[in-house]
């Protein structure tokens, strides 16, 4: 188990004009469950892989515990990492698969069989331990795939990179939270790299969301949800995401739709562009107090209902609970301690509670 | 798991044309062969019923014997030799970049020349008075003569066949081991796999269908091998490389012995079919106790 420290890093892929990865410092502690978040194509696989030492970076540095390991093999970085689609040996039976890690590395046989017996028991694949693996569902080859990276109790670190994409939603659970159980057992280090918001909030203490091969913040899902550090963290987390509304900045207070906000500070930089940040759970629907809001559509998705509607030509979603009554010509108002201000885009204040 | 089939005979009437197809172009001809093979004839289409008479004359006959087995001792060492080969050849070509049209170029060469031209080719090449390999050796000190020697005879077939398809069984392993997902080499590198292990255990198990079918035609071809062997060496010095094919065209042909030719083709056949149903037996028997098992998709 090891700390592991980015410096400097960013990637370009030889024949691609544009970098795959910007710039990054980081440092992440030992024993952490990590969530790298973000939609496809923002550039979690290749920092996974960067990581893992699959790929080597075309700048700067990977340390894991103050060593530097970018020019060492994964072999060499001791690192296990569990791939999005199975990958198993398909000669081999379920336990040969899983004991071929340990195998490789010259371990004692008894030693191979516990931690095969242990891991088989962990993904409840003891019924199966002496079929040819080929002759699985994708189900159970992709937990060969994740028992492979479980059964090495050594490892710098654990990168799963999607590992769940091919798995059942009802086993999706029961695999996330067996994860979890092995991380508070083990404490190993691990990355989990994930597009869904449910798996990396449910999964990690630390959550880095990624955007456009930068990462925008890193914080518990609590951080990620009251103070989103860029527009897009905002939008991705929550269900529907955090409105974001064009405004303007008058001293200290921002101007919406003709209304004053009052902000936390005053912000001095007149060429940004400037917007506001409201959750839909933050957003009061009342008869008459605030702005009038035309209502396009609402969305009843269980326990809430999703009001969508338009201020000012402005795209605009609320909650409401189930059962609450829904004004006729609602207008809306914001609890402004729940307000963020974003300078383009990049989190610069917030609304002043009452 | 049954599934009720919906039974309908009309389905027969849509491979009708097939049936046709290879009735007239493969059973019909075949039916005319079996007719010599059961009887004499002596001219002007007069024929005699002998029974199964000539097919127990060749499988009798020491000639036959000695033919079957110089054809089953050169298909074996083809095998022997080429499968390897092409494996190897095929796991040290370039996966990307301007080298692998070069390497498929080349390694598609030697297919497209017709056999006989192959046979000449070598026919001259290992001349010892003119040809490069043969006038070589010999200046080189070595007493080498295809013509005479029959060692040498059955070498320069050997090499000439390696050199003619080798190439078929790189290509089908290529076309094999550029299917193969990146992903399987990295888990296979975090998994901390030699590169033994990596070969026995993820590209060997990938090309395995195509390593069938590679075998089957190898064996298929070398079994049945003519036009080369007949150019180059004509089936002497004596007959050490006179295989089934060349011995059965100098029955047929050279002594117009129709029927025992006719009873011979037949087992020639008939070998072959056998051999090649072991061959797909055993190596897909490992395939089918898998998907009995309800083997889940790739």
């Amino acid at each position: 188990m090891a700390s592991i420290q980015l410096q400097s890093l960013a990637h370009r892929y030889p024949s691609a004009p544009d970098y795959a990865l910007n710039s990054m410092q980081q440092n992440w502690s030992d024993g952490g469950a990590y969530a790298l978040l973000g939609p496809s194509g923002c550039g979690k696989t290749t920092l996974l892989n960067i990581i893992s030492g699959l790929l080597r970076p075309s700048e700067g540095r990977v340390l894991f515990d103050d060593i530097d390991v970018t020019d060492l093999t994964t072999e060499q970085r001791n690192i296990a990492q569990v791939f999005q689609f199975p990958v198993v040996y398909d000669t081999m039976t379920v336990a040969d698969n899983l004991a071929f890690p340990l195998r490789n590395r010259g371990i004692a046989k008894n030693e191979i069989e516990k931690r095969v017996a242990d891991v088989l028991q962990m993904l409840d694949l003891q019924d199966r331990a002496s079929d040819r693996a080929r002759s699985l569902t994708a189900d159970d080859k992709q937990k060969i795939s994740l028992g492979r990276g479980l059964v090495r109790t050594d490892v710098q670190a654990i990168l799963f990179d999607e590992p769940l994409t091919v798995i059942d939603p009802h086993l999706k659970w029961q695999l996330r939270t067996e994860l979890k159980k092995i991380h508070q057992r083990f404490q190993h280090t691990m990355i989990y790299v994930t597009h869904d918001q449910t798996e990396a909030l449910t999964f990690a203490d630390q959550v880095i969301v990624m955007y456009e091969g930068a990462v925008v913040q890193i914080g518990t899902p609590q951080q990620l949800f009251e103070t989103p550090e860029h527009t897009f963290v905002g939008k991705f987390i929550g269900s529907p995401g955090m409105n974001v509304l064009s405004c303007e900045v008058d001293g200290s207070e921002a101007v919406f739709a003709g209304k004053r906000i009052p902000l936390d500070k005053a912000i001095d930089n007149p060429n940004a562009r400037f917007e506001l940040g409201i959750r839909p759970e933050h957003i009061r629907l009342s008869a008459s107090e605030g702005m009038p809001l035309t209502v396009t559509a609402l969305e009843d998705v269980g326990r809430h209902v999703i009001v969508r509607g338009e201020i000012a030509g402005t795209q605009l979603s609320a909650l409401v609970k189930d059962g609450v009554a829904i004004p006729e010509n609602p207008c809306v108002s914001f609890d402004s301690a729940h307000i963020n201000l974003y300078a383009d885009d990049y989190r610069v204040g917030s609304g002043r509670g009452d | 798991m049954s599934i009720q089939k919906v039974q309908n005979n009309k389905a027969w009437f849509m491979v009708m044309p097939v049936l046709i197809l290879v009735a007239i172009s493969a059973i019909i001809p075949l039916m005319t062969v079996v007719n010599y093979s059961v009887q004499d004839t002596f001219g002007n289409n007069e024929f005699f019923w002998v029974g199964t008479e000539w097919f127990e004359e060749i499988l009798s006959s020491e000639r036959f014997h000695n033919a079957l087995l110089r054809t089953l001792l050169f298909s074996g060492l083809i095998l022997a030799i080429e499968i390897p080969l092409g494996i190897l050849i095929a796991l040290a070509m370039p996966k990307r970049g301007w080298a692998v049209s070069v390497c498929l170029v080349l390694m598609a060469l030697p297919l497209l020349i017709p056999w006989n031209v192959v046979g000449t080719i070598w026919q001259v090449f290992g001349r010892v008075d003119i040809g490069l390999l043969g006038h070589g050796l010999a200046s080189l000190g070595i007493d080498y003569n295809y013509t005479q020697d029959n060692l040498d005879a059955w070498l320069t077939l050997i090499l000439m066949d390696v050199w003619h398809w080798t190439s078929l069984v790189v290509l089908l392993c290529y076309s094999g081991l550029v299917s193969i997902p990146e992903v399987y080499y990295q888990a296979a590198w975090i998994d901390g796999a030699s590169r033994w292990a990596v070969f026995r255990f993820i590209q060997l198990p990938k090309i395995k269908r195509v390593l069938l079918i590679a075998v089957l035609l190898r064996f298929m071809d070398s079994f049945m091998i003519y036009t080369e062997p007949f150019v180059v060496t004509g089936g002497g010095p004596g007959n050490i490389t006179t295989f089934l094919s060349i011995d059965l065209v100098q029955m047929a042909v050279g002594q117009f012995d129709l029927g025992p030719a006719a009873a011979m083709s037949l087992i020639y056949f008939l070998i072959i079919l056998l051999v090649c149903w072991i061959f797909y037996t055993v190596m897909t028997s490992y395939d089918n106790d898998e998907q009995s098992n309800g083997g889940g998709p790739q």
